[in-house]
C-alpha cells in the first residue's frame, strides 16, 4: 500500500505516492524526476543530496519520503528563483568553483543554509559547515572562496 | 609561435559553456537518465576473496514476481582465444570479460557473479537474495609478501610471468626492467649511499558519482548506452567487442561525469546492462551503491617500493637504483611499469636502473589512478632526495635545481627531454614568499618535485558554421574539469570571435570520429589540437567563399579578427562572418571542418610543492595548515582550471598520505566500503591552495599547452611526509599517516 504524499517542492505544490521505506531522495530522483539532487552515497556521508527541508539542511538520503508530508523541501532546482541567479550560483561559476560538477547541488543547498543564517562567516566556519559535502575535484579552496564572496554579495559590500 | 603573441582569450577566465546547467541541477550525470518501462539491474558480488563457483542456482531469482531477466558468466560469449586489446586502452579483454562476470571462480571480495533486471531495484535486490551460489572456498594472497612467497597459494595457475623467461607459474603477472650506465659504478662514485623501503596501502580515486549506465538494446541488436565515463568511445569498444557486437551497432551517449580520476576508463557495469536489456527487450538502468564503488572498481592498490641513492659529497646524483613491486589486483595490470618510468625522472642520472613487477592479489582489478604509478615513487625518491639534503646540510630546493633535468637531459626512462620547465618550476617555488615564511612550535615544512609525461593519443573534433555566424565545436571528449571551456577559447582565439559565440557539444559515438579518453592530462592538449584544425579547415572554406565574392585568388584573403580582408587593399569593406555564414548556402553550401589526429609532441610536465604541517605530539594528528602548488603549464588557456587541477590534485595527495587507506580483515573482506570509514580530505581538513603558474611553452602546441590535470597529485604525498619529518624529526616510509603510525614513529625514532 502507498502513502501519499502532498509537499510543497521548489516552490510548486506537488503529490506524490512512495512506499514506507523510501527516502526523499529516491523519490525525488525516481518519481519526481528532479535529478538535479544527486546521490553519492547513500548513506549521509557525501552531502550531494543536500535539501532543506523546512529550512533545515538534510541529507535527502537520510529522510524518509513520508516525512515530507505537509513540509516545504527546497533543492538545488529551485534556487535560481524565475531564472536568476544566485550570488552563490554565479560565484561558483566565476571562480570555477566546479569541476565535474556532481557534488555541486549539494554544496549550493548547504551554502545557501549556512548564509541564511550568518552571512557574514568566517573561513573556518564555512569550512566545517561544508565538511559534511565532500568534492573529490577542486580541493575546496576555489568552493570556500565562492562562499565567501557570495555572502559579501548578499550584504550589499561587492558590486 | 612567438612569445610576444597577443591572445585575445587565451589566458582568460570565462565562464564555461555547461557552467549554469551546472549550478542549476540541469546537467544529467550518469545516473540521471530514464526511459519508459525501464528496469533496474542490480549484481550479486562475491563474498570471498577467492573461491571456486561450485553452481549457480538463479530458479527461484527468476521466477519472482516483477524479475525480468538474471544473467550469468554463461550469458556471456565465450573468453578469446587470443588477448585481443581495445583500441586506445590498456586492457586485456579477457581480463575485463572475467572481471565485469566471473566464471568459474571468484576472485575478490566484491567480484560480480551474477545480475538480474527487475521492475523495480527493491524487487531486483530481492532477486538477488534468491540466487543460490555453492562456494568452496579457496586460499587467497592479499598482499606482496602473501603473493611472492615460495610455494603459497596461485590466483592463476596458468598465468606465467611476462619479461621473464622459462618463468613457471607465477602470481607476479609481469617484471619490467629500464635504465641507462652501470649503477654500480655510480654507487663507487658516491660519497653518500642511502637505501631505504617503502609501502603504500590501496586507495580509491573517490569519485562522488557511482558507476551508472542505462542501455536499451532493440531485437535487432542495434543498442544505445547512456553512461558516465571518461570516454564512451572506450565503453562502446570495450562493451561491444566483450559482447562479440559490430561496434557500429552500440551507440554510447555521454552523460555528464561526476569525476573519474582515472577509474572511470574501463567498463563495469556496462555490458551487464546491454545483455540485461537484450535478454529482458526492456530499458536497463544500472546504478552502483558506494559500497560496490569500493568494492568493485578502482582502485590502486598496494605497493612496496626499495630505492638507493647515490651523492657526491657537492649533492650531484651518481646513480639511482629501484626495485618496484605495485599490487595490479587479481589479473595484474597495476601501473608498475609508469612507477618505473617516473621514479627518477626528474633528476639526470648516469647510472639509473628500476625493476617493476606486477603482483596479483586477489582484491579488485586495479584501475588508473591520475599519474598512475607515479604519487608512490615520487614518494620514495623524494624523501630520499630530502634525507640527502639534510645529510649535506643543502637546501633541498638547491640540492634538487642541482639535479634538475633540463632541454636534453637523457630522462631515465630513455629519450632525450625536449623544452622542459622543470628548472624554472623549482626556482618559482624557491622565489615564492611561503618558502622563506616562519613556522610556529610543531609545524615543520617540506617540498617535494613530481614529474608526469601527459598524453597524445588520438582525438576527433568539428567544427560547424551556424548560419547566423555562430560556432558550434564537437568534441569526442567528456567534460571532466572544464574542458568545453578551454575547447572554445581556443576555437574562438583562432576565429577572432567573441568567446560567447561559440558552443561546445561532447558529441556521442555515432556523431563524431573516434576519440581516445578523457586522461592522460590530453584534451586540453590534443582535442585542443584537434578543434584548431577543424577551426582552421573552416577559416580556409570562409576564405574561399570570400575570394569567390571578391573574384580574386584565396591567397590574397586574410582572416583577421573574425573577417576576411584582402590582402594589401585597405578600402575593401572586409566580409565578416556573420554575412559569410548568412550567405554559405548561395557561395557554396554549408560550412563545416573536420579535424582527426593522432597528437605528437606532448609536453611533459613538472609540478613542486610546498607544505607546511603542525603535528599534534598528544594525538599524533597532522594537519596541513599552508600548501603551495607551483607547476609548468606550458600555457594555461584557462588558468581558473589549471589552478582548479593543482588544488584538487594537492588535496587528493593530501588525503592519500594522511589518511586514506583500504582495510581488509584476514579474510580479505574490505573493512571500510564507504565515505564514513574511507575518509576523503572534508572542506575543514584543508586550507587554501595557494598556486603558482609557470609558463614554458610546449614548442610542439600552437598555444603552447601542456597536460596539467595528473602531474598535482605527484608531488604531495612526499611533501606532507617530508613536512612531518621537519616537524617531528621521523622519517615515515609506510603510509598513510594516520594518527596511530605518527605516534608509534614518535615513540620509536628511526636512527635515520
Amino acid at each position: 500500500m502507498k502513502r501519499h504524499v502532498s509537499a510543497i517542492i521548489d516552490d510548486e505544490p506537488l503529490e506524490f505516492l512512495c512506499d514506507d521505506g523510501q527516502t526523499l531522495l529516491d523519490v525525488l530522483r525516481d518519481v519526481l524526476h528532479k535529478t538535479g539532487t544527486k546521490e553519492g552515497c547513500g548513506t549521509g556521508d557525501c552531502g550531494a543530496c543536500s535539501v532543506q527541508l523546512n529550512g533545515r539542511l538534510v541529507c535527502a538520503c537520510l529522510v524518509l519520503a513520508a516525512e515530507a508530508e505537509g513540509a516545504r523541501v527546497d533543492t538545488v532546482e529551485g534556487i535560481a528563483a524565475e531564472g536568476e541567479l544566485h550570488p552563490l550560483q554565479r560565484r561558483f561559476l566565476e571562480q570555477a568553483a566546479l569541476q565535474c560538477g556532481v557534488c555541486t547541488p549539494g554544496f549550493l543547498v548547504a551554502a545557501k543554509a549556512l548564509l541564511e543564517r550568518n552571512n557574514d562567516p568566517s573561513e573556518e566556519e564555512v569550512r566545517y559547515w561544508l565538511a559534511g559535502n565532500l568534492c573529490r575535484c577542486t580541493g575546496y579552496d576555489k568552493i570556500v572562496r565562492s562562499v565567501l564572496d557570495a555572502a559579501a554579495d548578499l550584504r550589499g559590500e561587492t558590486a | 609561435m612567438s612569445e610576444e603573441k597577443k591572445f585575445r582569450w587565451v589566458g582568460t577566465r570565462p565562464i564555461r559553456p555547461d557552467g549554469i546547467d551546472k549550478v542549476t541541477g540541469r546537467a544529467n550525470y550518469g545516473a540521471d537518465f530514464a526511459l519508459p518501462g525501464m528496469l533496474w539491474g542490480k549484481v550479486l558480488r562475491s563474498p570471498h576473496a577467492h573461491a571456486r563457483i561450485v553452481s549457480i542456482d538463479t530458479e527461484k531469482a527468476r521466477t519472482l514476481e516483477g524479475v525480468r531477466a538474471v544473467i550469468t558468466a554463461q550469458d556471456l560469449p565465450d573468453l578469446f582465444s587470443e588477448k585481443a586489446r581495445a583500441q586506445g586502452g590498456h586492457h586485456d579483454m579477457n581480463d575485463l570479460a572475467q572481471n565485469v562476470m566471473a566464471r568459474g571462480r571468484v576472485l575478490y571480495h566484491g567480484h560480480a557473479l551474477a545480475a538480474v533486471a527487475a521492475v523495480s531495484s527493491e524487487i531486483a535486490d530481492r532477486a538477488l537474495g534468491l540466487i543460490e551460489v555453492e562456494y568452496e572456498p579457496l586460499p587467497h594472497v592479499l598482499d606482496i609478501e602473501a603473493a611472492t612467497a615460495e610455494g603459497g597459494p596461485l590466483i592463476h595457475e596458468d598465468r606465467v610471468t611476462q619479461g621473464v623467461e622459462a618463468s613457471g607459474p607465477s602470481n607476479i603477472a609481469k617484471r619490467v626492467e629500464m635504465g641507462h650506465g652501470d649503477t654500480e659504478e655510480g654507487f663507487a662514485e658516491a660519497d653518500i649511499v642511502i637505501e631505504r623501503e617503502f609501502t603504500t596501502s590501496p586507495v580509491h580515486q573517490g569519485y562522488i558519482e557511482p558507476h551508472a549506465c542505462l542501455a536499451q538494446s532493440a531485437s535487432d541488436g542495434r543498442t544505445t548506452l547512456w553512461c558516465s565515463s571518461q570516454g564512451h568511445f572506450a565503453m562502446r569498444d570495450y562493451t561491444a567487442r566483450l559482447l562479440g557486437m559490430d561496434l557500429s551497432l552500440l551507440q554510447v551517449i555521454p552523460a555528464e561525469i561526476g569525476g573519474g580520476f582515472g577509474g572511470k576508463t574501463t567498463i563495469y557495469l556496462e555490458p551487464l546492462a546491454v545483455l540485461l536489456s537484450r535478454k529482458a527487450g526492456r530499458p536497463v538502468k544500472m546504478v552502483m551503491s558506494r559500497e560496490e564503488v569500493f568494492r568493485a572498481s578502482g582502485p590502486v592498490l598496494g605497493t612496496r617500493i626499495k630505492l638507493k641513492l647515490g651523492v657526491r659529497s657537492d649533492g650531484v646524483f651518481t646513480a639511482g637504483e629501484a626495485t618496484l613491486h605495485y599490487e595490479g589486483g587479481a589479473f595484474g595490470g597495476s601501473s608498475v611499469m609508469a612507477g618505473c618510468m617516473t621514479v627518477f625522472a626528474p633528476y639526470a642520472f648516469p647510472h639509473v636502473r628500476s625493476i617493476g613487477y606486477d603482483v596479483m592479489v586477489n582484491k579488485p582489478k586495479g584501475a588508473a589512478y591520475r599519474a598512475p604509478g607515479a604519487p608512490m615513487a615520487a614518494f620514495a625518491l623524494e624523501t630520499v632526495v630530502d634525507e640527502v639534503a639534510a645529510r649535506l646540510e643543502v637546501d633541498p630546493v638547491d640540492l634538487r635545481l642541482r639535479n634538475a633535468v633540463k632541454e636534453g637531459t637523457l630522462a631515465s626512462f630513455g629519450p632525450r627531454y625536449k623544452r622542459i620547465g622543470c628548472v624554472e618550476t623549482l626556482e618559482a617555488l624557491r622565489d615564492h614568499p611561503h618558502y622563506s615564511a616562519p613556522l610556529a612550535a610543531n609545524q615543520g615544512r617540506g617540498v617535494a618535485l613530481g614529474f608526469w609525461f601527459n598524453a597524445g593519443l588520438q582525438s576527433s573534433a568539428g567544427v560547424n558554421l551556424n548560419p547566423d555566424g555562430t560556432v558550434t565545436v564537437l568534441s569526442g571528449n567528456p567534460d571532466i574539469g572544464g574542458s568545453r571551456a578551454s575547447l572554445a577559447m581556443m576555437a574562438a582565439e583562432e576565429f577572432g570571435i567573441h568567446y560567447d559565440r561559440v558552443e561546445v557539444v561532447v558529441a556521442d559515438t555515432h556523431s563524431i570520429g573516434y576519440t581516445d579518453v578523457t586522461g592522460g592530462s590530453r584534451v586540453t592538449f590534443a582535442t585542443g589540437m584537434a578543434v584548431i584544425d577543424a577551426a582552421a579547415e573552416v577559416m580556409r572554406q570562409l576564405r574561399e567563399r570570400a575570394a569567390a565574392v571578391w573574384e580574386v585568388d584565396a591567397e590574397k584573403v586574410l582572416w583577421v579578427d573574425g573577417e576576411a580582408r584582402l590582402e594589401g587593399d585597405d578600402e575593401r569593406e572586409p566580409l565578416s562572418l556573420e554575412k559569410l555564414a548568412r550567405d554559405a548556402g548561395r557561395t557554396g553550401g554549408p560550412i563545416s571542418g573536420r579535424a582527426a589526429l593522432t597528437a605528437r609532441g606532448v609536453g611533459m610536465g613538472f609540478g613542486a610543492h610546498i607544505c607546511d604541517v603542525e603535528v599534534d605530539k598528544e594525538t599524533g594528528r597532522v594537519e596541513v595548515v599552508r600548501y603551495t602548488a607551483v607547476q609548468d603549464a606550458g600555457r594555461a588557456i584557462h588558468p581558473s582550471y589549471v589552478e582548479g587541477q593543482m588544488q584538487g590534485g594537492a588535496v587528493q595527495g593530501i588525503g592519500w598520505a594522511l589518511n586514506e587507506e583500504y582495510v581488509f580483515d584476514a579474510d580479505g573482506k574490505l573493512e571500510n566500503p564507504g565515505f564514513l570509514d574511507y575518509r576523503i580530505p572534508v572542506a575543514s581538513d584543508v586550507p587554501m591552495i595557494d598556486t603558482v603558474i609557470v609558463e614554458v611553452p610546449n614548442p610542439n602546441h600552437p598555444y603552447g599547452v601542456r597536460g596539467v590535470g595528473e602531474v598535482p597529485i605527484v608531488p604531495p604525498i612526499p611533501a606532507v611526509v617530508n613536512a612531518v619529518h621537519a616537524a617531528t624529526g621521523v622519517r615515515y616510509r609506510d603510509l598513510p599517516l594516520s594518527p596511530p603510525r605518527v605516534l608509534k614513529g614518535m615513540a620509536t625514532p628511526d636512527a635515520a
